[in-house]
Parts: C-alpha cells; structure tokens; sequence
C-alpha cells in the first residue's frame, strides 16, 4: 500500500545575506500512512517545523520531494489543513466565520458552511461562543477554533506546528485529550511536531525523533499503547518506557546542537 | 496621575471642555482687558455677533457649503484612486517598486505652490479646487495604504493559503479586510489634512467658499469675520473627525477589542 504521504529525500538549505549557507533539513524520509497519527519531536532548531512547512508548501525544498497520494506537493493547498503555533484566526472574523473560512472560500452553500462549522464547534466545546471575535477568546480557545476551522475543511492530512506550544500546562494537556478524541473519532491523519515528550506518546501512534540541525530522522517508533487512550496512560509503565527511551534520544541531540553551537562561536 | 493610566470617561469630555473654557477665557481678558488692539484681535462677543451677520445676511452659510462640497469632492476623487493603487502596491512588490519611488516624490511636492499652475490648466473654477485637494491627498494616501496593506500579519496569510485561497481570494479575504480599519483610520487623517488645503485653494481666485470671505475680510481688517471663519473650519473638521470615528468603530468592532 502506497502512504498517504511520502517525503523522499528532502533536503532544505537556508542561504544567509552574506551567502553562508545554513542547513536545516538533511536527505530526510518518512512515510506518513493512512489514518496515522504521527508525531515529531526533537530539539529547538533541528528542523521539524521547517519539514512541516515544506508539507504544508508554505517552504519550498533545496532537494527531494513530498508526495501527497502520490502527487507531488509545489504549492499549500486545502488538502493539508495546518495548525500553526502562533494564533492566526482572521480577527475580523467570529469563531463561525473563521471555521467556514476553507469551505466558503471553495464556493459552499451558506447553509452547509454554517452546518458543517456548527458540528465542529460542538467537537471543540466551543457551544456558545459562535459569535465572538478571537480577541475575546482565551489562547486555549483560539486553539480550539484554529482545530475546528483546518479540520472543517475536510483536509487529507492535518498538519500541527505545536500548536500547543503556547499553551499553560493545564490547558495543554486538556487539548490534547480533545484533540486526540477527535482523532479517535473522526480517523484523520495527522503530523504533529512538538519538543514535548509526554505529548509526543500520549497522542503519537509512532513518534519520530529528529536529529540535530541538520535534522534527519535518527528513530521512529511505534507507540503500543491501545485506543482510546485515558490520560491515566501517561502513569502506565509502556508509557514511562518508551518516554525514558526518547527522553535519551533527544537529550543526545540537545547536547549535540549545544555542543555545535559552541564550536559555532 | 500614575503614567499610562485611563481616566474616566467624564472625567474627560469635562477635562477636554475645560481647556475651551480656558482658552475662550484667555482669549477675552486680552481683548476686553485691552491689552490687544481690536484691530489685530476681536473679541470673542464681536466675533459671535458678526458671524451672525455673515450667517444671517450675507449668504456665508452658501460659502460653507460649497467649501465642504469641494473638500469632500476632492478627497472622494483622491480616495477612489488611491484605495486601488496603494492596495496593489501593498500586495504586489513590483507594483510597489516601480510606484514607489515617484510616490514618495510626489508626497513632497507642496500642493498650495501647484496653484499657479493649477490656474493655467484648470482656471479657477471648481476643478482647480478639486485638483489641488486631490494632489495633497492622493499621494499620501497611496503610500499609507501601500504600508498598511504590506503589514499584513505573515502567519494570517500562511494559514488562509493551507485553507485553500488562491490570490486573489487573499487580497479579497485576508488583505482587504485586515487593513480596512487602518486604512479607514488613514483616511480620517489625510481628510483632516484636505480642509487645510481647500482654505488655501480659496485664498487664491475663488469667488465663494470659507478661504475667500476670509480674504474679502482681510482687505476691510474684520478681524472678527476671519476668526470666525477660522472657528467653523476648526468646527466642521472637529464633526466629521468625530462622525468618521464614530463611523469606524461601527464598521470594524473587532478592531477595538483588547485596545
């Protein structure tokens, strides 16, 4: 079976003012499968979200190519719906519009938008705050609408630039119990990148690490931990294994960048 | 008083009044009190009762009219034009490259030294008005909505490109509607600059309008007339200032939340 999505060989360099060239993402490959839930984890700076963007086609790759159900991916597009770190809901819009956004864009009868986006704003608890603008929303909340919105338009893969990053610990962990009930329920695939490890498992059905800059895939595993999941098995001992794994894995990277970045001054 | 700390919104209109009232209050102990001669500085009373005169009896309400018609003309014609081009320029780089530069030319040229020519190729009748008040305005309000327009929050318009807009979806749905109250704000500001420039329109070959019976009374020393002329400027701006806010605030209600 051909992946949903296929990033073959994907190389990224960035090219400073003076000619420098800097890279960020190394030959990387990864197969992304239907209905997986994949999340990336690695130290600040080693290039996961730059990986992110090129799927996304908001960042073009120096070489290689990503493949979404075997097209290749030149430019963004409604079939990958992003969740970004920052709060981009359109401010001018209420939490309604906003989730209608993709779908009025794609010339969708009023009613169906507003059916569509009223289901979503059930899914994300956001019931009684139809009509307010994002300034009047809490972080948390703003969240939960950039979630309903990417997903309202229907989109192959979801793609999650920590989208939690911004969030106080509570919240977080509350969004990503909501977010991976969706997941259970509605069976989308989605490619989350965080340098949280507890979120990577809890949520991952493989957790990919990431080398230091130039990143690279350094491990992918399997999270054998059953669906749905309670946020009881963050205290399970499959959980701690796999999280003590990780936590050593990225440690050796974390001091691999620090270490470079010394050698850098 | 704590830096940065609001006061209460009587507090305010009482304490904005209360400068008028001071002002107002200066200005009458200099005339009545004497020290100024009446013919460099009416009072305050002569001036009212004059403006009166000119209200009741010599038509001045016609000549408020037609300054009001001529500001608002001139800036609708520079508005229209501008709003295109500055939001081509903000959206499209090499528009704004290949603009640019002259615009920014233009913004300093001084309108009221265009009124020679202005009068060679428009005479001075209405259209030399209207041209003066479009060339002190448009370039400016070109090269604010330029800037406005380029603002644009990058990652508002990375997240409406992965919802599937294309181009022209982005200028109609993320860049028009996110720089619509700044730019109304701009606009706001360079029609306060336009009534400036009328009155100097009509301070040179016109027969009607604030500009010239302020003329026409400088010539018989009536200095009551011209402060008088000077206030319903002051006063007229100050209400369509307030109307366009007020308008604002309306049009755009997100835009005032968390201020």
């Amino acid at each position: 079976m051909t992946p949903l999505l296929a990033v073959r060989g994907l190389t990224r360099t960035f090219t400073s003012r003076d000619g420098s060239a800097t890279p960020a993402l190394r030959a990387t490959d990864l197969d992304v499968a239907e209905n997986d839930f994949v999340t990336i984890l690695g130290p600040s700076g080693c290039g996961k979200s730059t990986l992110l963007r090129i799927v996304a086609g908001l960042d073009r790759p120096s070489a290689g190519e990503v493949l979404l159900d075997g097209r290749r991916i030149e430019s963004p597009g409604a079939d990958r719906g992003m969740v970004f770190q920052s709060y981009t809901l359109f401010p001018w819009l209420t939490v309604l519009d906003n989730i209608c956004f993709g779908l009025r864009e794609r010339g969708a009868a009023r009613a169906e938008q507003l059916a569509a986006a009223n289901g979503f704003v059930a899914k994300v608890g956001l019931v009684g705050f139809e009509h307010h603008y994002p300034k009047q929303l809490s972080g948390g909340m703003q969240q939960r609408t950039a979630i309903a919105r990417a997903l309202a338009n229907n989109p192959r893969i979801l793609l999650m630039d920590e989208p939690f990053g911004a969030l106080d610990h509570q919240t977080r962990e509350l969004m990503q119990e909501l977010l991976l009930g969706i997941w259970e329920a509605e069976k989308k695939t989605v490619l989350f990148v965080t340098h949280d490890i507890d979120e990577a498992v809890f949520m991952g059905s493989r957790v990919v690490v990431m080398s230091a800059r130039p990143g690279r895939i350094k491990l992918d595993r399997a999270v054998p931990i059953a669906h749905p999941r309670h946020y009881s098995v963050k205290t399970s001992a499959q959980f701690s294994e796999l999280k003590a794994e990780l936590t050593e894995q990225v440690r050796v990277e974390v001091r691999a960048a620090q270490a470079e970045a010394a050698a850098a001054h | 008083m704590k830096p940065l700390t609001p006061v209460a919104p009587g507090a305010r209109l009482a304490l904005g009044i209360a400068f008028f009232v001071v002002f107002v209050a200066g200005w009458s102990i200099a005339t009545f009190g004497g020290f100024v001669s009446k013919t460099f500085l009416a009072d305050p009373v002569s001036m009212l009762r004059s403006g009166w005169t000119l209200l009741a009896s010599q038509g001045f309400g016609w000549d408020i009219g037609w300054t009001v018609w001529r500001v608002f003309g001139g800036f609708a014609i520079a508005a229209l034009l501008a709003l295109p081009l500055g939001v081509a320029m903000g959206a499209y780089k090499p528009v704004e490259a290949f603009f640019e530069p002259f615009v920014s030319f233009a913004r300093y040229l001084p309108a009221s030294a265009f009124i020679p020519l202005l009068i060679l190729w428009a005479g001075i009748g209405e259209a030399q008005k209207l041209a003066l008040i479009f060339i002190g305005s448009f370039f400016q309000l070109v090269l604010m909505i330029a800037v406005i327009v380029g603002n644009t929050r990058r990652d508002l318009v990375e997240a409406a490109y992965t919802l599937g807009v294309g181009d022209r979806g982005l200028i109609r749905r993320v860049l028009l509607p996110g720089a619509a109250p700044e730019i109304a704000e701009a606009l706001r500001m360079v029609l306060g600059w336009a009534w400036t420039y009328v009155i100097v329109a009509e301070l040179i070959g016109a027969s009607t309008g604030i500009g010239h019976m302020i003329t026409d009374s400088q010539a018989l020393l009536a200095t009551d007339q011209i402060i008088f002329g000077i206030i319903v400027i002051g006063v007229i701006g100050l209400i369509s200032d307030v109307v366009f806010a007020w308008l604002n605030r309306r049009l755009y209600p997100w835009a005032q939340l968390g201020r």
